[in-house]
């Protein structure tokens, strides 16, 4: 190395024959660091989410008429891994048919299916299928972000979905959420569910960084209720929605995804009774005509739009703690009773009636 | 004392020629550093989304709120580190901590699982290798070009480093598609690249070898504000900043406008950065050649014609294209730009902490602008709030105008440069 440079000089960089032999070096080192751990790390996975003895796709064909039972996403190490199967709602711990369609989660009513996947290699665009009582296609539409919420209303006329969003965070990492609702008869895409105007106290609310997630339809395929949060008071509450009126009203604070019971008097819901990062949530049931709340005997934080199996008792998936794996369980309704495993390696179940 | 540098030091095109990029190699290496680094901050970025979700079942809610607690980080860091490359003549090795932190902040990632205490810490780690670094390798492209080349040496340093954010998205993606869910595979390759950046900074960067043995201390760092000419440059980068309504607000305005697709939502940064990328340099040539300040203050006029075209009457395509090309020149014309301008005023021993001072300023100001455009927003609506921003951002860009007016010296003097000492 010269020592000849005037102090005030502007600096040359060093680059002699033996710091380039010894970039050489490291760039092949980190290189080989990379390449080999990204074939383990693959491998690993691989081995680990399909290299179990789970049931293989095949059998009949999957369909959403017939018989009463439980879809969901298949989580079992296995062939069948990340594929839609069902299982019978008097035995949900028999043995279990596996599709061919792959989805990361999944809704079902009245005919109609909402499978929320990731498409493609180099790409990989989150997509919004639209499921005919067949899983056969019926729409596809593009998703701006990572697939969270899914719902059908119980005609199977309405569907709806959440993601996550990145791009216009408002603080350097944090997210957003879009919702948007699909009238599958008419083929009208309400994209956005932040254009509706929202109105909380009889005021409207105008703030830019209002969220909503999480919608549940009632029997006339209108009304919908959903949770709205904004970003800078972190709280959640319950709205109300009319879909012709293009409007929202807030019901209640602390309600996150709301689950409308099949007679349509209560909603299930996550109700956020801790600060702790690990254990925020636990579900709740408010009855709509007296809007009294009650826990239920599940104590474990459930992140998930729980669904009603029937008009006394609620399922949701829990994870297992271990990656993205997670069992299907259900609990009583009205607060009682204690929680049941119904599905081992299963996720984002829906009853099929 | 500058006449030496031009035998001394090998510049690729000599500045002056007119032609040619007209940097030394060092800024070139420096850029590269910035590119390389971003490729691998932009991988990690990329997947976050699917990997708190999917891969660990965590809610992006609480793991948002908890990230919102370390952003004031940055802003304190990039003091210290500007603080400690002065203190100690230790420009690149400051950096290369600042660089090498992010790095190894990668490996955290897949040791602390899904804790999201943990992750938070992890991110805190490699924002605060940011803050750290920025300071003292601003300082080193600075000293890495005469004092006529400073816009330049920026303008080619700025264009490298997004070029690295146009980049890192694909690598990722690319990756993404080999790994699947071995989301801890795109981890370890961030980190591998990552180090790449810091070995080039070590083998192939060059710090400045100060003479002096005075080692400045915090009462330096206020005696540069003495300097009436960079306090006041300071002052105008703050104000102005207090007036700049972040970028998220700029792209909400125009998705609010145009009601654009949820999918080419993401892409609307990548307008406002293409435009950056291809005027930083000509833009930085320019401001050496007819004034840095002037430039800067051109670019601020850039940005009241964006806010006037958002809360105007044009709408569809032509307002999507007419704001994010001003939104680009603006930021072509003035990231760089205020670092060169602020750089050519600093004595070599105290470039990284006044570069600090006056970024930091210009950085709460705009961090202030944000909190309270999002309640005029609120309040009023987007419409009346960004009228209301440019009537407020006219009214400082003439205030900055009188104050820098006249003033404007030329950096050629490097007696006035030094006498700060």
């Amino acid at each position: 190395m010269s020592v000849d440079i005037d102090a005030d000089a502007p600096v040359r960089p060093v680059v002699t024959r033996r710091r380039v032999l010894v970039f050489a070096l490291v760039l092949v080192l980190l290189a080989g660091v990379a390449i080999g751990y990204t074939v383990y790390a693959v491998r690993r996975e691989d081995d680990r989410l399909y290299g179990g003895a789970g049931t293989a796709p095949g059998g009949p064909p999957l369909s959403l008429v017939g018989a009463p039972r439980l879809l969901f996403r298949s989580t079992e190490s296995g062939p069948g891994y990340g594929r839609l199967a069902t299982v019978a709602a008097a035995d949900p711990g028999g043995p279990r048919t596996v599709g061919e369609r792959s989805c990361d989660r999944v809704y079902a009513a009245g005919g109609t299916a909402v499978c929320l996947a990731t498409e493609g290699g180099l790409t990989r665009t989150p997509v919004a299928l639209v499921l005919d009582a067949n899983l056969r296609q019926v729409r596809r539409i593009e998703l701006a972000g990572t697939p969270n919420r899914a719902r059908v209303s119980a005609s199977g006329r309405m569907a709806s979905w959440t993601v996550f969003v990145y791009g216009d965070s408002y603080a350097s990492m944090t997210f957003s959420t879009r919702t948007s609702i699909l009238d599958t008869r008419t083929g009208e895409l309400t994209a956005n569910l932040e254009d509706f105007t929202t109105t909380r106290d009889g005021k409207e609310l105008k703030s830019p960084d209002r969220n909503f997630w999480g919608v549940t339809f009632t029997a006339d395929d209108n009304t919908f209720y959903a949770t709205l949060s904004t970003n800078t008071t972190g709280r959640t509450y319950l709205v109300r929605g009319d879909l012709a009126a293009r409007t929202m009203t807030v019901l209640r604070e602390n309600v996150e995804c709301p689950s409308l019971s099949p007679d349509g008097t209560r909603l299930v819901f996550k109700k956020k009774v801790s600060q702790s990062t690990r254990n925020p949530w636990r579900l709740h049931v408010l009855d709509l005509a007296t809007m009294r709340e009650t826990p239920l005997a599940e104590t474990h934080s459930v992140d998930d739009q729980a669904i009603w199996i029937d008009d006394h008792t609620v399922g949701y998936a829990l994870p297992t703690g271990s990656g993205a794996a997670g069992d299907v369980w259900s609990v009583p309704a009205d607060g009682g009773g204690a929680p049941a495993r119904l599905v081992v390696g299963g996720f984002s179940p829906a009853p099929l009636r | 004392m500058y006449v030496s540098s031009t035998r001394a030091d090998a510049p690729l095109a000599r500045p002056g020629s007119g032609r040619g990029v007209g940097v030394t190699g060092n800024v070139i290496a420096l850029g590269m550093v910035s590119l390389v680094t971003d490729i691998s901050s932009e991988m990690v970025t990329a997947v976050m989304p699917l990997y708190l979700v999917t891969g660990l079942g965590l809610t992006m809610l609480q793991f948002g709120f908890l990230d919102g607690l370390y952003s004031g980080v940055t802003v304190f860091l990039r003091l210290v580190g500007g603080h400690l490359a002065d203190r100690f003549a230790a420009r690149k090795p400051v950096a290369v901590v600042g660089y090498g932190m992010s790095a190894v902040a990668k490996l955290g990632l897949p040791l602390v699982g899904a804790s999201v205490p943990g992750i938070g810490a992890v991110l805190a780690a490699d924002r605060a290798g940011k803050g750290l670094r920025t300071a003292p390798r601003d300082a080193l492209i600075s000293l890495s070009g005469t004092p006529e080349a400073q816009g330049r040496a920026f303008g080619v340093h700025r264009a490298l480093d997004t070029v690295g954010a146009f980049t890192g998205p694909l690598v990722a993606f690319t990756i993404l598609a080999a790994v699947g869910t071995a989301y801890d595979a795109v981890f370890v390759v961030s980190f591998c690249v990552g180090m790449v950046a810091v070995a080039m900074l070590v083998l192939f960067v060059r710090d400045h070898r100060d003479p002096q043995e005075h080692r400045p201390g915090w009462r330096d760092g206020a005696r540069l504000l003495r300097d009436r000419p960079y306090r006041r440059l300071c002052v105008v980068a703050a104000v102005l900043g207090l007036v700049t309504v972040s970028d998220a607000f700029v792209y909400l305005l125009l998705q609010h406008r145009l009601e654009i697709r949820p999918h080419w939502f993401p892409l609307l940064p990548l307008g406002t950065a293409g435009v950056y990328l291809v005027l930083a340099l000509p833009l930085g040539r320019l401001a050496d050649r007819i004034g840095r300040r002037r430039v800067f203050l051109a670019g601020h006029g850039a940005l009241l014609a964006a806010y006037l075209f958002l809360g105007g009457p044009l709408g569809g395509v032509p307002l999507l294209l007419t704001v994010l090309a001003l939104h680009g020149v603006f930021y072509a014309a003035t990231d760089g730009v205020l670092s060169a301008a602020v750089g050519a005023r600093l004595p070599a021993a105290g470039r990284a902490g006044g570069m600090a001072v006056v970024q930091t300023g210009q950085a709460v100001g705009r961090f202030a602008s944000s909190m309270v455009f999002g309640a005029l927003w609120t309040a009023w609506g987007p419409a009346t709030a960004i009228r209301v921003l440019a009537v407020a951002l006219a009214v400082a860009l003439f205030g900055s105008t009188l104050a820098l007016a006249g003033r404007r010296v030329r950096a050629t003097r490097p007696t006035e440069v030094h006498d700060v000492r």
